[in-house]
């Protein structure tokens, strides 16, 4: 017990540091790395609590996809951050407002309101008796079939759409012909010599590289 | 839980619909852009197998553990979708392959929307709901900005996708407050569950929901993406839009709020009639001052929608039938009106201003007899079809006590007879400027069809209600 609970503060501690971090830093590109440290640290809480499916999918998705999506477009896009930055004093009431309004939004969940109760029945599987993954695993192929088909329907016209909407025929592109090239015989091969410094463009200009 | 439980034999068409993509996209692949027409014809003639599944079956129940529903209400809805979307994609074949954008996806892409409508259509969950329409709308978006070198047509399509994915979330967080405050997403165990009076935070839920649903139909006051889009997107996808996606989505709203929440009427009627009146009244005052003809169209399906709604708002089978009714022939109307506009190419070049019209009456009258037929079938006036529509919803809802709502209907009509018949003054009494080209046998096939069944449909008025009044009666089963 008292290593779990070590290892909550332990875990707690870096994430809340590696969020203010991910605000405080200057870098963008280290904000981002903080990011995936923050998600790591989160993902362990969640182990901590015995949610080792919702783990798992803040790596993959999170982690995996998102942040590295986030250091892309940091590392390729030229965004003027320091630019960004400005202004801070002049937004801190409507962030406090946002911060208040979460706060309450949290202390409501708490205390819990009058707003209504769930009629049909609670909708949550024991989590003493059947694992998370488990249990997701056992509503999604059979219960939730249907959707998991539809989701890939949904996925396959998104993927045709994306194809449809960029993809072009270009003109004079050098593909590589793998039949052709397994089809080659010694006899068929040339070697050529080709002069060093002179670049590749067959002496139109006579200039060197570039 | 085994296989035979998800009773698969029930979503029969849905499935064939899916296979069909499938091997179609194969198909395409490896055709390539060339043959875009073989798999348009393919996918057409899946959509036709597709009606003929849905309605040879009259199986009526729960599939994939009470995730999807098969029913009259479904099969009707799902048989005028899936047949708008073939006509449509018949209807887009010349267009795009004048218009330089012949591609094999662009069927395909129609076909995936047209599941998704069934999807939706035969939702009995609240995430059920979502991936249809998700699916849908994904593909509508591509659709719209398939002119991919056209400004206009980017501009459609992001316009679209950025708004939609606000409403998708809208329609989430409602979701999410309903199963908060109930503990369950299935229409079935909701309907149970809620009777009669509910909390706050459930009302909450239903009004991000409707708020949702309201923009997938494009009522007001979720209706600002409607003329942009539609006059952006190619024209053969307008059409598509303003007919085969709304019969889903109206059909969708009407399944929830009669199902679940059929017993809080009282909670959700207002929130109908509010923007039932607000889309006819924006519908017909809105259009008066457009002159690009399809913007035109897109506030007339806004007003239309607004009609077929005042059929939810009275809450009762009657006035269910009456949205059903009314559907089926906005439906046919607009096809026949975008095949009139799809037909406006002048040296091949597509004309889209009411302008262009001048003196059609004598240059082509066929053309301009058919788009007459429409224009007073919308306005309301009898014998044309478009009539009986209004007539049954607003019959509705005077029995459901609805009395202003039904007369600010029938004042909303009034003014906007003002603007249908304008474009029928525009073609008979305007100089004739010079003629369009020759119309594609395709269109003129599409024209007559529509033509003929607006004219005459009030022959075979009785069936057909009765045939509505029988979809309807199954959401009305407790």
């Amino acid at each position: 017990m008292i290593v779990q609970t070590i290892a909550f503060y332990v875990f707690a501690a870096v994430a809340v540091v590696s969020a203010l971090l991910v605000v405080g830093n200057r870098n963008p590109v280290y904000s981002v790395l903080f990011l995936i440290l923050t998600f790591f640290n989160v993902a362990a809480l969640f182990v901590l609590i015995g949610a080792e499916f919702l783990a798992m999918m803040l790596v993959v998705v999170y982690v995996g996809a998102v942040a590295v999506l986030f250091l892309f477009v940091v590392m390729m896009l030229d965004i003027n951050f320091v630019e960004l930055r400005q202004g801070f004093v002049r937004y801190l009431p409507i962030g406090a407002v946002v911060g208040v309004i979460l706060a309450a939004e949290l202390i409501f969940v708490m205390v819990g309101t009058g707003l209504g109760t769930a009629v049909a029945g609670s909708p949550t599987p024991p989590i003493d008796q059947v694992s998370n993954t488990e249990a997701l695993g056992n509503i999604m192929y059979t219960q939730y079939f249907y959707l998991f088909q539809v989701a890939g329907l949904v996925l396959l016209v998104a993927m045709m759409g994306a194809i449809v909407l960029t993809h072009r025929e270009r003109e004079g592109v050098r593909r590589q012909r793998i039949a052709a090239q397994v089809d080659r015989t010694r006899a068929s091969v040339q070697l050529t010599k080709v002069k060093t410094g002179e670049g590749a463009t067959g002496g139109v200009t006579g200039g060197g590289v570039k | 839980m085994t296989f035979t439980d998800l009773n698969l034999g029930l979503a029969t068409p849905e499935i064939f619909l899916a296979i069909a993509s499938l091997v179609l996209l194969v198909i395409g692949v490896s055709l390539g852009d060339k043959r875009m027409r073989l798999v348009a014809w393919a996918s057409v003639l899946a959509l036709v197998v597709a009606i003929f599944l849905t309605a040879s079956d009259s199986n009526s129940g729960l599939a994939f553990q009470g995730l999807f529903v098969a029913d009259g209400f479904a099969r009707f809805a799902k048989i005028l979708s899936f047949g708008a979307a073939a006509v449509a994609i018949v209807m887009s074949l010349d267009y795009a392959e004048r218009e330089n954008m012949a591609r094999f996806e662009l069927p395909l892409l129609m076909l995936l929307a047209s599941l998704g409508m069934g999807l939706m259509i035969s939702a009995n969950d609240l995430i059920s709901l979502y991936v249809g329409l998700e699916l849908q709308s994904l593909a509508l978006y591509v659709v719209a900005a398939i002119r991919r070198d056209t400004v206009k047509s980017t501009e459609a399509g992001l316009k679209y996708f950025v708004l939609g994915a606000l409403s998708s979330g809208m329609l989430l967080y409602g979701s999410s407050l309903i199963y908060g405050f109930t503990g369950s997403t299935n229409f079935s165990i909701l309907a149970s569950a809620l009777t009669g009076d509910a909390g706050l935070g459930l009302i909450v839920g239903i009004v991000f929901l409707c708020a949702g649903l309201a923009f997938k139909v494009s009522a007001v006051p979720f209706h600002m993406w409607t003329p942009d889009v539609y006059e952006g997107a190619p024209t053969p996808i307008t059409a598509f839009f303003a007919a085969a996606p709304k019969m889903a989505a109206i059909a969708l709203f009407t399944r929830v709020l009669v199902g679940p929440f059929g017993d809080m009427v009282g909670q959700w009627q207002q929130i109908i009639i509010f923007i039932s009146v607000a889309s006819m009244i924006l519908g017909a005052v809105a259009a008066i001052y457009q002159k690009n003809i399809k913007r035109l169209m897109a506030y007339s399906s806004i007003g239309n929608v607004g009609y077929a709604l005042v059929g939810l708002a009275s809450g009762t089978q009657e006035g269910v039938s009456g949205l059903l009714t009314y559907m089926a022939i906005y439906i046919v109307m607009t096809i026949g009106s975008f095949a009139v506009i799809l037909a406006m190419r002048r040296k091949g070049e597509a004309v889209e201003e009411i302008g262009d019209l001048a003196g059609l009456s004598r240059s082509q009258p066929a053309l301009a007899y058919a788009l007459a037929i429409f224009m007073f079938s919308m306005a309301g006036i009898p014998p044309f079809a478009g009539f009986f529509g209004k007539l049954f919803v607003f019959m509705a809802a005077i029995q459901a006590g609805l009395n202003v709502t039904a007369v600010i209907g029938v004042l909303a009509s009034v003014v906007s007879a003002f603007y249908y018949i304008r474009i029928i003054k525009v073609m008979f009494f305007d100089q004739p400027t010079e003629s369009f080209d020759r119309v594609a046998p395709t269109l003129r096939l599409v024209l007559a069809v529509t033509a003929i069944v607006i004219t005459f449909g009030f022959l075979a008025a009785s069936p057909f209600v009765d045939m509505t009044a029988d979809a309807a009666s199954v959401l009305f089963v407790e």
